[in-house]
């Protein structure tokens, strides 16, 4: 058996929350919407009509490839991508081609691997084909609400060797978006999709970028998913069916593949053997963008602390462990939540991690919640019932002769096993007592 | 009235002194667009109801005392700016019955100014063509001699303001198609700066070339029109911010030490009489002052390999969405220039040639534009023949691809940099055809354009002359 070593780059599609579409100003707001409601001459592909881009949309691009390291094309330009489908109103895209808003930048996974973004450009959606039967006939729907909402590709270099790094990414890059608030990034609402493309190269993993002249003579695209977790499993089903037809000693077919979820497979969608010719060519109604690095540097200034800094910030300011940040920056609102109830507490004796912890076991709505509040709860929680220590030493005593099992793990240095010592403890005393006074005594016996 | 004489500055007078309605004057308009029309066939579609209703709200607005620019003034628009309600076909059968949701930018802008809109323009489908022989409605005729074309693409607009159908009419022009009908037919066309105008709502062509603009009698009704449609539109990104100038303000002004250019290569190959006229006109300007100076321009013949090259790529684009799905006939409705056109596009916009022809043809509009540039560092304004030759006879189009390219040699140029031009009459052939010649200004430099051709026509008041039809 040969080994093979997975290729794997990805294109995401972003769209964008901005009120307006991307070059006219119908409402961007399509998901559940009357169809063909918000549509105007511009984004119907009407006779005449002419695109003027969104200048918040192409602020928020830039915003995206900021976030994610780019540099940034300060000549930059729209251009054609000429295709023909029905869903598509002008018989062309306006996409970017040779001069996109963001190019060269990278993304850092935990375990320090680098994936590189090769670009960060703007496009435009296009509408959607819904294929009905309406009175015994089969038609085919358009409905151009979607037409024209803005959308940004984020293309990846083939860095990655494993699915589950792709996954990692893909958290990271959703994370990113949010952050910037200028995409909701739902998966489910189709705000996010996701285009893997995989190939196989013979050998073993290797630690530097893959030359150019080392990828695979082929590659496979599976086209728009909409969930971290289906994508996983099209990688690894695609690296499953690719490994059997090299085995064979065939090559696969470069093509565009989609997946079905009930089936667990993917399946083929068209050939890509020859490449389509898109003519690109600059778009001619929309002259050329062009930001002074003021601009740029105005706009990096906009882009908030990102998760990434946000944990090392918090892990070494608050002395958080990494499984609380963790939880705590997956939404900015709550990590912004906890940082301001730190900064309102004024109580010596509760620490960030208690405000952490309260903040995280209660699950606490910081769109309901003040910080004050907290700060209130917590104080309230401490004021417990006082015990006598006598009483207490009689308590623990009793728990270690009943868990002698536990006693012996704990001393061979199974720490964790402390807490349940403590719930057996706190159970005997019945009473709400300070679980802090109370764990500290039990330590003390144990030692 | 005489609307033979009339102009539209004329018009609005005797509107406002109430010498007669915008109602009778419309309907004077429709009764001779009847008589002529047969013969002319300037028009493809007369909205004969909407502009008897325009006539009398405008009748109404004027009992009221409101001013307005065209209050009341019956005009007509070239088939390929989209109106609300009426079908707007670009003179091809692919869209034969559609009827735009819309209005162009300009004609919300005419409408705000009061206009009768008298109907929709005949014109070289998709305004591919100097000649309107490719209209799939059938060519227009040339007033001054019914047997000879009008020129293209805005013929129908051109051929009609000439008969007297229309008060003033609103073309397009991607390259030649104002200026070039509007010297074979004897009538003033103005090319704005690439910008000056919107295009929101015009049936694109070359997208980065096209320039609506009037076609008028007189010099001082086109400066009329120009200060209606110029500006900055929100809906056309293309547009320029430039301030716009009060172009009826300043066309009587002295053009003594205006600094004329005149390049050699644009007289050569053009027919003698054509040659001659314009020679003549020059020496008018002479004598009012003007200097005549010799510059050295690129040679046009690059200018028609650069405009054949990015005109088509953006046609291929442009054209691609009528594909008969949500409206509009199929694409089996394409008549043979446009399909040449959309085959050459495509062809050179393919992986493989685009360096070669699009890209390459990029790096020459450059050169021609810096070519100008440099022109305009010394001279005010550049003078030559509109045309090569007059109107030629019905028919001369037939199997010459590249008609439009040689009829419009001497226009191109200028359009490929987006300059200003506008074509102004200045003489008659012995066979009794108009003879044009061009005044090209830089970018936005309309109201030196616009003064220097008033001053000539004041010299030389030619649109008193009238085709017998």
């Amino acid at each position: 058996m040969n080994k093979y070593t997975p290729v794997i780059g990805l294109e995401v599609h972003v769209e964008l929350k901005t009120k307006s579409k991307m070059f006219c100003a119908c409402s961007a707001e399509y998901f559940g919407k009357e169809p063909n409601t918000h549509t105007c001459p511009v984004c119907l592909g009407l006779p005449g009509a002419l695109p003027v881009p969104n200048k918040t949309a192409i602020e928020w691009c830039i915003k995206i490839a900021l976030a994610l390291n780019c540099e940034i094309n300060k000549y930059s330009k729209f251009d054609r991508k000429n295709y023909f489908y029905p869903d598509l109103a002008k018989g062309y895209q306006i996409s970017q081609y040779d001069l996109p808003f963001g190019h060269d930048g990278k993304i850092t996974l935990k375990d320090g691997k680098e994936i590189r973004i090769r670009r960060v450009h703007m496009e435009e959606d296009t509408g959607k084909l819904s294929h009905q039967e309406i009175n015994g006939g089969k038609v085919s729907l358009i409905d151009f609400n979607r037409s024209g909402v803005p959308l940004v590709e984020v293309v990846t270099e083939p860095d990655f060797d494993n699915p589950s790094d792709v996954k990692e990414y893909l958290e990271k890059l959703q994370l990113i978006v949010r952050y910037l608030d200028i995409a909701n990034a739902d998966m489910e609402k189709g705000e996010m999709r996701l285009e893997p493309n995989i190939s196989l190269r013979k050998g073993e993993r290797q630690s530097t970028y893959l030359k150019e002249t080392d990828l695979p003579n082929y590659k496979v695209e599976v086209k728009n998913i909409n969930s971290f977790k289906f994508v996983e499993k099209a990688i690894n089903y695609e690296i499953g069916r690719q490994h059997e037809i090299l085995e064979k000693n065939e090559r696969p077919a470069q093509e565009t593949r989609g997946w079905n979820e009930d089936k667990g497979k993917t399946f083929s969608q068209r050939s890509k053997e020859d490449a389509q010719d898109y003519r690109y060519f600059p778009e001619p109604d929309i002259p050329p963008i062009v930001h002074t690095k003021n601009e740029i540097s105005t706009l990096l200034k906009q882009v908030p602390e990102l998760p990434d800094k946000k944990i090392t910030r918090f892990e070494k300011n608050y002395a958080l462990p990494s499984y609380d940040t963790e939880i705590l920056i997956r939404e900015k609102s709550l990590a912004d939540f906890f940082e301001e109830t730190t900064k309102t507490n004024q109580d010596k004796n509760i620490t960030a991690k208690a405000i952490a912890n309260w903040i995280i076991n209660k699950k606490v709505d910081p769109t309901k919640t003040k910080p004050s509040d907290v700060i209130k709860q917590i104080t309230a929680n401490k004021q417990v019932a006082q015990i006598d220590e006598k009483e207490l030493t009689k308590f623990i005593d009793e728990v270690i002769n009943e868990n002698e099992k536990a006693v012996t793990d704990y001393k061979s240095g199974k720490e964790t096993v402390i807490m349940f010592l403590l719930g057996q403890t706190m159970k005997k005393i019945g009473r709400k007592v300070d679980t802090e006074m109370v764990k500290e005594l039990l330590k003390k016996k144990l030692s | 009235m005489d609307i033979k004489t009339l102009t539209i500055t004329q018009a609005k007078k005797d509107l406002k002194e109430k010498k007669y309605s915008s109602v009778e004057l419309t309907k004077a308009y429709l009764t001779r667009i009847k008589q002529v029309e047969p013969r002319v066939k300037a028009f493809v579609t007369i909205t004969e109801e909407e502009a008897l209703k325009n006539a009398k709200e405008a009748d109404k607005k004027i009992a009221e005392g409101k001013d307005l620019p065209l209050l009341g003034i019956p005009l007509s628009i070239k088939d390929n700016f989209s109106t609300t309600g009426i079908r707007t076909t670009a003179s091809s059968k692919v869209l034969d019955n559609y009827i735009p949701p819309y209005d162009a930018t300009v004609v919300k802008k005419l409408k705000d100014a009061g206009m009768v809109l008298l109907g929709k323009k005949n014109m070289d489908a998709w305004a591919h063509g100097s000649s309107t022989e490719t209209s799939d409605y059938g060519p227009s005729k040339n007033p001054w001699n019914t047997d000879h074309l009008p020129g293209g693409s805005s013929g129908g607009a051109a051929a009609s303001v000439a008969a007297d159908e229309t008060l003033a009419a609103i073309g397009s022009e991607t390259a030649g198609s104002i200026r070039q009908p509007a010297s074979w037919c004897g009538v003033v066309g103005l090319k704005p700066t690439y910008g000056r105008v919107s295009r929101y709502g015009v049936i694109a062509m070359g997208s980065s070339l096209d320039s609506p603009g009037p076609i008028t009698k007189t010099v001082e009704d086109s400066a009329l029109i120009l200060n209606i449609l110029a500006g900055q539109d929100l809906h056309d990104a293309t547009t320029g911010t430039n301030p716009v100038a009060d172009y009826e303000k300043n066309l009587n002004k002295d053009i003594k030490n205006l600094k004329i250019g005149i390049a050699e290569d644009y007289f050569e190959g053009v027919d003698p009489q054509v040659k001659k006229t314009v020679e003549d006109a020059l020496k008018i300007f002479e004598q009012l002052g003007a200097h005549i100076k010799k510059i050295k321009l690129f040679q046009p013949k690059y200018a028609i390999a650069v405009y054949t090259i990015l005109q088509r790529a953006e046609v291929s684009s442009n054209l691609a969405r009528f594909d008969g799905i949500r409206y509009g006939n199929d694409r089996s409705f394409f008549g043979d220039e446009a399909k040449r056109r959309i085959m050459l596009g495509t062809y050179t916009l393919s992986a493989g040639y685009y360096d070669q022809y699009y890209n390459k043809a990029l790096k020459v509009r450059t050169v021609i534009i810096d070519d100008f540039k440099k022109a305009f560092e010394d001279v005010d304004v550049i003078i030559g023949p509109t045309s090569p030759t007059i109107s030629l006879p019905l028919g001369a189009s037939a199997g010459k691809a590249m008609f439009g390219e040689l009829a419009d040699l001497l226009v191109e140029p200028s359009s490929i940099a987006g300059l200003s031009g506008i074509n102004v009459p200045c003489g008659f052939s012995k066979e009794g055809l108009p003879i044009g010649m061009q005044i090209i200004g830089p970018q936005f430099a309309e109201e030196v354009i616009l003064n220097a051709a008033y001053k000539y026509e004041q010299e030389n008041p030619l649109y008193l002359k009238k085709p017998t039809l």
